[in-house]
């Protein structure tokens, strides 16, 4: 299992090294010189001379891959060419905003797509079961940010149950859960939907297996029987598909943070790609990659100690 | 037999293969049978349809604007879905808007399976190669959702190719992944062995004797992937990163109902329901195509 885990970690370095050569070339890739947009439009011909020199763009490109990977390393990347702040602190302040509708959203669908996966499973072929299986699949087919203003439409304009938009940070006080609630549920649905379909087909094929029927033909309870020997094995591959949909679910933000004006890395994204604000696209985009890769290499890890049958060979 | 069709391209007679022929056609009878999918092939139609004559079938230009005309709700006469801020009719632009979301779901797929499918068979077909094209398809897989899609954009400027070949790129990694496991699993069978014996060339065996084993799991991926392609575009486009203002795009017209939802709350929730519609039809398809073209429900 150490093994295992120091050879996932080796490998985790290729993988974030590829991420940063993909971030930088955001940057470089785009149509246009960099420093004609950092200059702006008013800008002369010298203003950008200068600062092509400053930023070091005539080095030769590998040169400013460097600079850039070693900058990184040290927490350095750049400052936002619209408020002049680091990038660096910038995330600071929104990541947790982020991390907090994102587990929100995993809390909400874990608990929607683990009750309904597991009933329509026992309750297979039922009118439930048809129910909640056309609901999951219209749930993977709903635009989240139109499900969001649809949401805030009802529960907030009309019904006046929940705020509009916005959130203060604090997921701890009832107005921030209150905040949080909208957004989560709509990032949450689509992800319920999947965990649905998945926890269904995964318990249906454990209600298969000769042991549920001797737990059953020693007399064990239907409900017994399932808490005990189907969810424990059923829920494995499920776990895996919630780990890496968490990870999913960050990416996700990206859409209801600006729908619901939350503050996070996501909003701060979508408003720096529109004002070519390209420190900040880079510090974004590098921060959630890496997240995401580190999930899923927890997941991974957490997946092959849940089940030791697994081997990673 | 298999000497002269090695040699010579067959192009006339699509009838060669009498068992993959019974096999496509016993997954057409399974999906014939099942109703959900054919809702879905209705929707798809439907929407080919629209796409095709929305320039007849609309009741007005979808750019034309009528200032007396504005925020008219559902049911008015001469505009059945109503009107939006500047009066123009949703109808039209919805049918129009049916247009970009048809074209960008199929180039953008396209795109993605183009290149995804020939990295995958090269991955899965010449070992050598499969690990460098592998690790690359790894990073690819490292960014969530569609943050690689919209870091593309980022680079490439807001506007509406530019989403499609954002997309396209970001659907590579996933098509590439199917097609090389599939290669692994057919290329050790014993005709791919036989024609290897004769001495086709790779790319014939690739391409005419891999590939076709292969294409099962690619077809129903495709369809769920137009889907998730319309979902992304409208996200885009709603983010203001992909169609711009006018252009009848559906993400983008529920973004310019977005500031009417008190009053007029039908521009932007018919758009909504369209993108829902067609994306639960490309879902349903996608689902009986897997369980039509699943071997493992084969009835013989």
């Amino acid at each position: 299992m150490l093994m295992y885990i120091q050879r996932r970690l080796l490998m985790l370095v290729p993988v974030l090294l590829g991420i940063s050569i993909v971030v930088f070339m955001v940057m470089h890739l785009a149509p246009g010189d960099p420093a004609e947009i950092l200059a702006g439009p008013t800008a002369t011909a010298s203003d950008i001379a200068a600062l092509r020199l400053k930023l070091g763009l005539d080095d030769p490109v590998y040169v400013q891959y460097w600079r850039f990977l070693s900058n990184a390393l040290r927490g350095d990347l750049g400052d936002s060419l619209q408020s002049g702040e680091t990038v660096t602190t910038m995330l600071g302040t929104r990541f947790p905003n982020t991390l907090a509708l994102a587990t929100a959203s995993m809390i909400v669908a874990a608990v929607v797509g683990l009750t309904a996966g597991v009933i329509s499973a026992i309750k297979k072929g039922s009118f439930f079961d048809s129910l909640s299986m056309i609901g999951a699949l219209l749930g993977i087919s709903l635009p989240s940010f139109w499900l969001g203003l649809m949401f805030m439409l009802v529960f907030a304009v009309q019904l006046r149950w929940l705020p509009v938009a916005g959130y203060n940070g604090q997921w701890w006080t009832i107005t921030g859960v209150k905040q949080l609630a909208l957004p989560a549920v709509t990032l949450g649905i689509g992800t319920a939907a999947l965990i649905a379909r998945i926890t269904r087909s995964s318990v249906l094929e454990v209600l298969k297996e000769d042991y549920v029927r001797t737990a059953r033909a020693k007399g064990l309870s239907q409900f017994k029987a399932i808490g005990k020997h189907v969810l424990r094995n059923a829920l494995i591959p499920v776990t895996t598909v919630m780990g890496i949909n968490f990870g999913a679910l960050l990416g996700g933000t990206v859409v209801t943070e600006s729908v619901f004006a939350i503050n996070g890395v996501g909003r701060m994204m979508v408003r720096a790609i529109t004002s070519r604000d390209f420190p900040v696209v880079q510090g974004c985009v590098l921060l959630v990659a890496s997240t995401f890769v580190l999930i899923n290499l927890l997941v991974d890890i957490i997946y092959a100690v849940l089940d030791p049958r697994i081997r990673y060979d | 037999m298999s000497s002269q069709t090695a040699i010579q391209p067959d192009k006339t007679n699509p009838n060669r293969q009498p068992v993959s022929q019974t096999q496509w056609r016993r997954a057409w009878r399974r999906l014939k049978r099942n109703k959900p999918a054919m809702f879905g092939l209705c929707v798809l139609i439907a929407l080919v349809f629209s796409s095709i004559f929305a320039g007849w079938i609309a009741p007005h230009d979808p750019y034309e604007q009528d200032l007396l005309m504005r925020f008219k709700p559902i049911g008015t006469e001469g505009h059945p879905l109503g009107t939006d801020g500047f009066g123009r009719d949703i109808l039209s632009r919805l049918l129009h808007g049916s247009r970009i979301s048809l074209v960008v779901g199929l180039s953008s797929v396209s795109l993605g399976l183009v290149f995804g499918v020939t990295l995958g068979l090269i991955a899965g077909y010449y070992p050598k190669v499969d690990n460098l094209i592998m690790r690359i398809i790894d990073i690819m897989l490292a960014f969530p959702g569609v943050l690689l899609a919209i870091a593309i954009v980022a680079a490439l400027g807001p506007g509406m190719w530019n989403v499609v070949i954002a997309i396209g790129i970001w659907s590579i990694p996933t098509f590439a992944r199917i097609v090389r496991g599939q290669v692994l699993a057919v290329k050790s069978k014993e005709y791919v062995t036989a024609t290897q014996a004769i001495g086709c060339r790779d790319y014939r065996i690739l391409f005419k004797h891999i590939l076709p084993n292969c294409l099962a799991p690619v077809i129903v991926y495709a369809t769920m992937r137009i889907a998730s392609s319309i979902m992304s575009t409208a996200t885009l486009s709603f983010l203001g990163l992909g169609a711009q203002p006018p252009i009848p795009e559906w993400g983008a017209m529920i973004a310019e109902g977005r500031s009417f939802l008190y009053n007029a709350p039908h521009i932007a929730t018919v758009p909504g329901l369209a993108i829902m519609i067609v994306v639960f039809g490309f879902n349903l398809l996608g689902d009986g195509l897997r369980d039509a073209l699943d071997p493992n429900m084969t009835d013989v």
